[in-house]
C-alpha cells in the first residue's frame, strides 16, 4: 500500500464532499479484503459518492493524479474482485442506493448501484413482481455487484444469471467520460456490448445505473425437501429429475456437515442431522401443473435413494428451508474463522463423480471440506474451512484448491459460475484459455479502458506473487501488477 | 504496534481476539445495521467493527481514535447478532472494546461528561434519582421546565426534549413487597424494579405487577436489588457492572423464587448476561429471567374481560428481539386483547435509536436512526405504538412529537392492564 497524497485526499473532497473520504489507517484497514479474506490489498483512499456525476468527478481525479480505482458494493465477493492493488482509491457505492424507476407494465426497474438485490424484490413485489438472480448473499450484495460479477443464484436454474436480466447499463469511463448501453426495450442491434459490462468484474469502470428486467412471481411455488444417505447419491437424483424432462427452478444440494452448522445457527429449518445430504428442490408455474409434477420428483428421488421426501407445508416453512440454504456460508464460520468458498461448474452428467473426487482431495490433504451448491446447473461450491494464520494449513487449503479446478477442467468444466476471476482466480485462467485467447479479452478490456486503471490486477494471470513473510498479515499480498 | 492493556497477547486482547474470529467476513449483517444503512462505511458496520477489533488484538493496526470512534458510534442494538450465521457475540465483543477504549483514556468530551455523570453520579444512587425526578415533575407541573430549558445550550435543550413526563405520585409510590396471585396460583415470581422504571415509568411497574397477579402469580419485590448494570457494561465499566450484577443475585437468590420476571427489555438482557461476570451464581439467575411478556405467553394468558378498540403498532426493542431472542410472544398476547387490531410496519425489528443513553451522546446518528422508525411508522399511522423498554418508549415519544404522528406510545402491558380494568376495579385484592 503507497500513503495517499494529500492532493489526491482533497481532490476526491472536491468531488464527493468532505465526509465522503476516507483515508485514516484504520479506515483503510477494513476494505482490505471482501468475503474471501486470504487476498488482501489495502487502498489509498475510499470515497463514497452519492451520484453519477460525482463518480464522475471522482474518477477524473484519480486520472488527474495517475491513480487506479476500484469500484466496490456490499464486499461481499468471493473472488477478491473489489481489494485494491497498486494504491487503488475504492470507489464504495453504498450510498448510491435508491431505486429510480419500477414500471410494471415495461417490467423494468432502473436503480443505482448500491441498491441492494433484495430491496428491489421487495420493492417489486406490490406489482407481482420480483428480481430473478438470488444470490445466496441478496439480503446485503448490491445490483453493481451482481451486474459486475454475473452473479447467480438457486433459482438461475430456471430464470438464468444476472446477464439475462439487464436491459442497460450506465457506465462511467476511467476517462471520465459517461457512456450508455443496451435500452429498456432489450435487444441492441449491432454487438452486445451491455452483454460485455456484465461479468466484467468492474475492470471497465464503474457502473452507475443499471436497468433491469422484472419477472412475474409465479402463481405457485412448491418446495420439496429429499432426504439423501449421501452426496452422490443426491446427485444421482438430480440427474435423474433433469432427465425426466421436468424444469425445476432450482436444485439444491446441502451435505451433512452443512446442515450440522446451520442447524446451529440463528438460520435452523429443522434440517434432519442425520441425513447425508439433502436435495432441496422448487418447482413453480400455474398452480394445475404443480400437483403432478411434485409426485415426480418424489418418484424420482425415491428411486434414487432418497430415504424420505418431505414438501413444504407452507410459505413460512419454505422460507426457512431458503434461508438455512442461503445462511450456510455465514453459518460455517462456527467450524473455523476461515472459509474458502470454491466455485466451478461441471456439466451435470459428471456430477457423482466429480464430487467423490473432490471429497477425496480434501480427505488427502487433511481438511475440513463441505459441500452446498446449485446442483441443478452443476455449478459446485466445495467449502473449505481454516484457519488463516496457520500458514501450513492455508498452504494445503490453496493446494486442495487448485487440485479441485484443476479436476473441474478435465471433466469438462469451467473455473468458475459465478464468483468471478478476480484475484483469487487469475492464475487459473491457462487452465482454460490460450495465450491468444487471453489477448483477445485484453483487447476487449483496452475498448473500455485503455490505461488499465479500472480495477487493475484482477482476471489477467499474473507472474509474480508471493506470501509475505508475516504470518498475520492474512495470505497473499500482490506485490506488482500488469496483466 | 501498539502497547498497552490490549496489546497482543494480553488477556484483553485474546478474549477480543476469540470473539472476533466467529467472523466469516460474509457481509450477511451489513443491511441490518443502522450505522451502515446511514453512513455505508465498512467501519461503521457489524463486519468492520469486528475487523477493527481482530486487528488492533493482533496488532496489525493502532488502537487509535478511529477504532474507539467506532465503538461508540455503534447503538449495541445487536441487530447483527440476529442476522448473523456465525453466531458472533457482538454485544460482548463491543463491551470488551469498549472496556479498552475506556482504559486507554481514548474518550473525552460532552458524550463522555453527560455518561460519566448519569451512570456514576445518578443511575445507581436511587435517593439522588428519585430527588432529581421529583425536581422535573415539579418543574413540568408548574410549567417551569420550558423557560428554563431556554437558557440552557442548544446541545443541552434538543436532548431534553427527549424526557417524558413524570408519573403522579400514586404511581411512582413504592410497590409492596408482595402482591398475591389472583385465582388458581401457577407459581411464585421476583418482580425486577430497575432503577430508571420506578422513577419515570412508575405506573409500567405497577401495571406489570397487576398483570402478573391477575395471571395467577405470587409477586415478591426482593429487598436490596438495583440497577441491572447493562448501562455500565456497554459503556465499558466493568468493574461496576460487576458489582451490580453481584448485588441482584445476592438479593434474587433470597427471595426463593421461581422467575425474576423483567418489564425493560434492556434490564433483561443484561440479567440474561449475569453469567458474564458471575460464573456460576451469575448463570443461576440469568437462567430465571423472563421477559413479562414471555412469560405470561409460555404460561397461557387468562382473558382480560375488557376490550380496547385501536390499531396497535407493536415494535420490538433491540433488546428483546435481539438480545433475548423473544419476538412472537407480545405480539400474540396483545391479539388476545378483544378489539385489538395488531399492524405491522416495514421494519419493526430495526433500532429507533435510543439504545441506553446514545441518544444523549450521539445526538446527531441517534435522530438519523429514528427519523427511518418513524416514517415507517407513519405510513401505517397507528392508534397506539407499543414497546417495552423505557428508553425505547421515551425515544418514540419524542418521535412522535417530532413528526406529528398522533399515536400514544405505551408498554404492551399497560394495554394488558387496561384490558383487565386497570388499577381501581378488582374488588377482592385491595392493592388491585
Ligand atoms: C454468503 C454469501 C453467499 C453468496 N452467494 C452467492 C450466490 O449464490 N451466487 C453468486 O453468484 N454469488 C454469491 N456470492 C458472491 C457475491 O455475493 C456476489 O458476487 C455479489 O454479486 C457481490 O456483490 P457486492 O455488492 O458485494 O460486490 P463487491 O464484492 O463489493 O464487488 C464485487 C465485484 O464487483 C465490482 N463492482 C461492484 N460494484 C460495481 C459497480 N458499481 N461498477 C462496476 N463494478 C462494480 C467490484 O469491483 C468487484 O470486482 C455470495 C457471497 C456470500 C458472502
Ligand atoms: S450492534 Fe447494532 S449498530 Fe452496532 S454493529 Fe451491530 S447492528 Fe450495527
Ligand atoms: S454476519 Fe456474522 S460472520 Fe457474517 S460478516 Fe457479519 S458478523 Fe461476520
Amino acid at each position: 500500500m503507497q500513503p495517499a497524497s494529500s492532493r489526491l485526499i482533497d481532490a476526491l473532497r472536491a468531488a464527493a464532499g468532505a465526509d465522503a473520504v476516507l483515508w485514516r489507517a484504520g479506515e483503510l484497514f477494513v476494505y482490505e479484503c471482501d468475503a474471501l479474506t486470504h487476498h488482501t490489498g489495502r487502498p489509498a483512499a475510499v470515497v463514497l459518492p452519492r451520484t453519477a456525476d460525482e463518480v464522475a468527478a471522482c474518477v477524473a481525479a484519480c486520472a488527474r493524479e495517475g491513480v487506479p480505482f476500484v469500484p466496490r458494493g456490499a464486499g461481499t465477493g468471493l473472488s477478491g474482485g473489489a481489494i485494491a492493488f497498486g494504491g487503488a482509491v475504492v470507489i464504495e457505492c453504498a450510498r448510491m442506493n435508491r431505486i429510480l424507476e419500477i414500471d410494471p407494465v415495461d417490467r423494468v426497474a432502473v436503480v443505482q448501484p448500491g441498491v441492494v438485490n433484495a430491496d428491489l424484490s421487495r420493492a417489486a413485489a406490490p406489482f407481482d413482481l420480483h428480481f430473478a438472480p438470488d444470490p445466496s448473499s441478496q439480503q446485503a450484495c448490491t445490483l453493481g455487484g451482481n451486474v459486475a460479477e454475473n452473479s447467480g443464484g438457486p433459482h438461475t436454474l430456471e430464470y438464468g444469471s444476472t446477464t439475462a436480466h439487464v436491459l442497460a447499463v450506465e457506465l462511467v469511463l476511467a476517462s471520465g467520460e459517461r457512456v450508455r448501453l443496451g435500452s429498456r426495450a432489450g435487444g441492441e442491434p449491432g454487438y452486445d456490448l451491455t452483454g460485455a459490462v456484465v461479468g466484467s468484474e468492474g475492470t471497465f469502470g464503474v457502473v452507475t445505473e443499471v436497468t433491469v428486467r422484472l419477472t412475474p412471481v409465479p402463481e405457485a411455488v412448491e418446495t420439496l425437501l429429499a432426504i439423501f444417505p449421501d452426496v452422490v447419491s443426491a446427485c444421482h437424483g438430480v440427474g435423474a429429475v433433469i432427465r425426466a424432462g421436468l424444469v425445476p427452478a432450482a436444485l439444491e444440494i446441502v451435505d451433512r456437515r452443512t446442515i450440522a452448522a446451520v442447524e446451529a445457527s440463528v438460520y435452523a429449518a429443522g434440517l434432519p442431522l442425520d441425513a447425508g445430504a439433502v436435495l432441496i428442490a422448487e418447482l413453480d408455474g400455474p398452480a394445475v401443473a404443480l400437483p403432478r409434477q411434485v409426485e415426480r420428483v418424489r418418484t424420482l428421488c425415491g428411486a434414487n435413494g432418497a430415504t424420505r421426501v418431505e414438501v413444504a407445508r407452507d410459505a413460512a416453512e419454505r422460507q426457512r428451508f431458503w434461508r438455512a440454504r442461503k445462511g450456510a456460508f455465514g453459518a460455517m464460520g462456527r467450524l473455523a474463522p476461515d472459509l474458502y468458498v470454491h466455485d466451478a461448474v461441471v456439466p451435470r452428467s459428471k456430477l457423482p463423480e466429480v464430487l467423490e473426487a473432490v471429497c477425496a482431495i480434501g480427505d488427502r490433504h487433511g481438511l475440513t471440506l463441505s459441500n452446498v451448491f446449485h446442483a441443478g446447473d452443476g455449478n459446485l461450491h466445495p467449502n473449505i474451512s481454516f484457519d488463516r494464520r496457520d500458514e501450513d494449513e492455508l498452504r494445503r487449503v490453496l493446494a486442495a484448491g487448485s487440485e479441485i479446478l484443476e479436476l473441474c477442467v478435465r471433466a469438462g468444466g469451467v473455473i468458475s459460475g459465478e464468483h468471478g476471476i478476480g484475484a483469487e482466480k487469475q492464475d487459473f485462467m491457462p487452465l482454460l484459455f490460450t495465450p491468444d485467447d487471453l489477448d483477445a479479452m485484453r483487447r476487449l478490456r483496452a475498448v473500455f479502458d485503455p490505461e488499465r486503471r479500472s480495477n487493475p490486477g484482477k482476471i489477467f494471470p499474473t507472474t509474480r506473487f508471493c506470501v509475505e513473510s508475516n504470518p498475520k498479515a492474512r495470505g497473499y499480498e500482490r506485490v506488482s501488477f500488469d496483466p | 504496534m501498539s502497547q498497552g492493556p490490549s496489546a497482543p497477547g494480553t488477556l484483553e486482547a485474546t478474549r477480543i481476539l476469540t470473539k472476533s474470529l466467529d467472523c466469516v467476513h460474509c457481509g450477511l449483517c451489513l443491511p441490518v445495521c443502522p450505522t451502515y444503512r446511514e453512513t455505508g462505511r465498512e467501519m461503521s458496520s457489524p463486519r468492520g467493527r469486528v475487523y477493527l477489533a481482530r486487528g488492533v488484538a493482533e496488532g496489525s493496526i493502532a488502537f487509535d481514535d478511529v477504532v474507539a470512534d467506532e465503538m461508540g458510534l455503534c447503538l449495541g442494538c445487536r441487530a447483527c447478532e440476529t442476522a448473523c450465521p456465525s453466531g458472533v457475540q457482538f454485544g460482548a465483543l463491543l463491551d470488551e472494546m469498549r472496556a479498552e477504549v475506556e482504559r486507554r483514556g481514548l474518550r473525552g468530551g460532552l458524550a463522555k461528561r453527560i455518561e460519566t455523570l448519569a451512570l456514576r453520579g445518578i443511575v445507581p444512587h436511587p435517593a439522588r434519582l428519585r430527588a432529581l425526578v421529583s425536581l422535573l415533575g415539579l418543574a413540568q407541573r408548574l410549567g417551569l421546565d420550558r423557560p428554563l430549558l431556554r437558557l440552557a445550550p442548544a446541545a443541552l435543550r434538543e436532548r431534553a426534549a427527549l424526557l417524558p413526563r413524570v408519573p403522579s405520585k400514586a404511581d411512582r409510590a413504592p410497590l409492596p413487597a408482595l402482591v398475591p396471585a389472583v385465582g388458581d396460583k401457577r407459581g411464585r415470581v421476583g418482580f425486577f424494579v430497575g432503577c430508571i422504571m420506578p422513577e419515570l415509568f412508575g405506573d409500567v411497574s405497577h401495571a406489570t405487577v397487576r398483570v402478573l397477579a391477575r395471571n395467577g402469580f405470587d409477586v415478591v419485590v426482593a429487598p436490596g436489588q438495583g440497577c441491572c448494570g447493562a448501562l455500565h457494561a456497554h459503556a465499558g465499566d466493568s468493574e461496576r457492572a460487576n458489582e451490580l450484577a453481584r448485588r441482584n443475585v445476592t438479593a434474587f437468590d433470597a427471595a426463593g423464587v421461581d422467575m425474576v420476571v423483567v418489564d425493560s427489555a434492556g434490564c433483561g438482557a443484561a440479567l440474561r448476561d449475569a453469567g458474564r461476570w458471575l460464573p456460576g451464581t451469575g448463570e443461576r439467575l440469568a437462567a430465571t429471567v423472563r421477559d413479562v411478556s414471555e412469560l405470561l405467553d409460555a404460561a397461557g394468558l387468562r382473558s382480560p374481560p375488557g376490550r380496547i378498540d385501536a390499531r396497535v403498532c407493536y415494535d420490538d426493542p433491540c433488546h428483546l428481539v435481539h438480545g433475548q431472542g423473544v419476538y412472537e410472544a407480545p405480539r400474540r398476547l396483545l391479539e388476545q386483547i378483544v378489539g385489538v387490531r395488531l399492524v405491522s410496519h416495514e421494519d419493526p425489528t430495526a433500532c429507533c435509536g435510543a439504545a441506553g443513553i446514545y441518544n444523549l451522546t450521539h445526538p446527531a446518528m441517534s435522530s438519523a436512526v429514528l427519523g427511518h422508525k418513524m416514517r415507517a411508522l407513519a405510513a401505517v399511522d397507528p392508534d397506539v405504538i407499543a414497546s417495552g423498554n423505557p428508553g425505547c418508549i421515551m425515544q418514540l415519544r419524542a418521535g412522535v412529537a417530532r413528526f406529528g404522528l398522533r399515536a400514544q406510545v405505551v408498554h404492551p402491558v399497560e394495554l394488558l392492564d387496561r384490558a383487565y380494568g386497570g388499577p381501581s376495579r378488582a374488588p377482592d385484592a385491595p392493592y388491585l
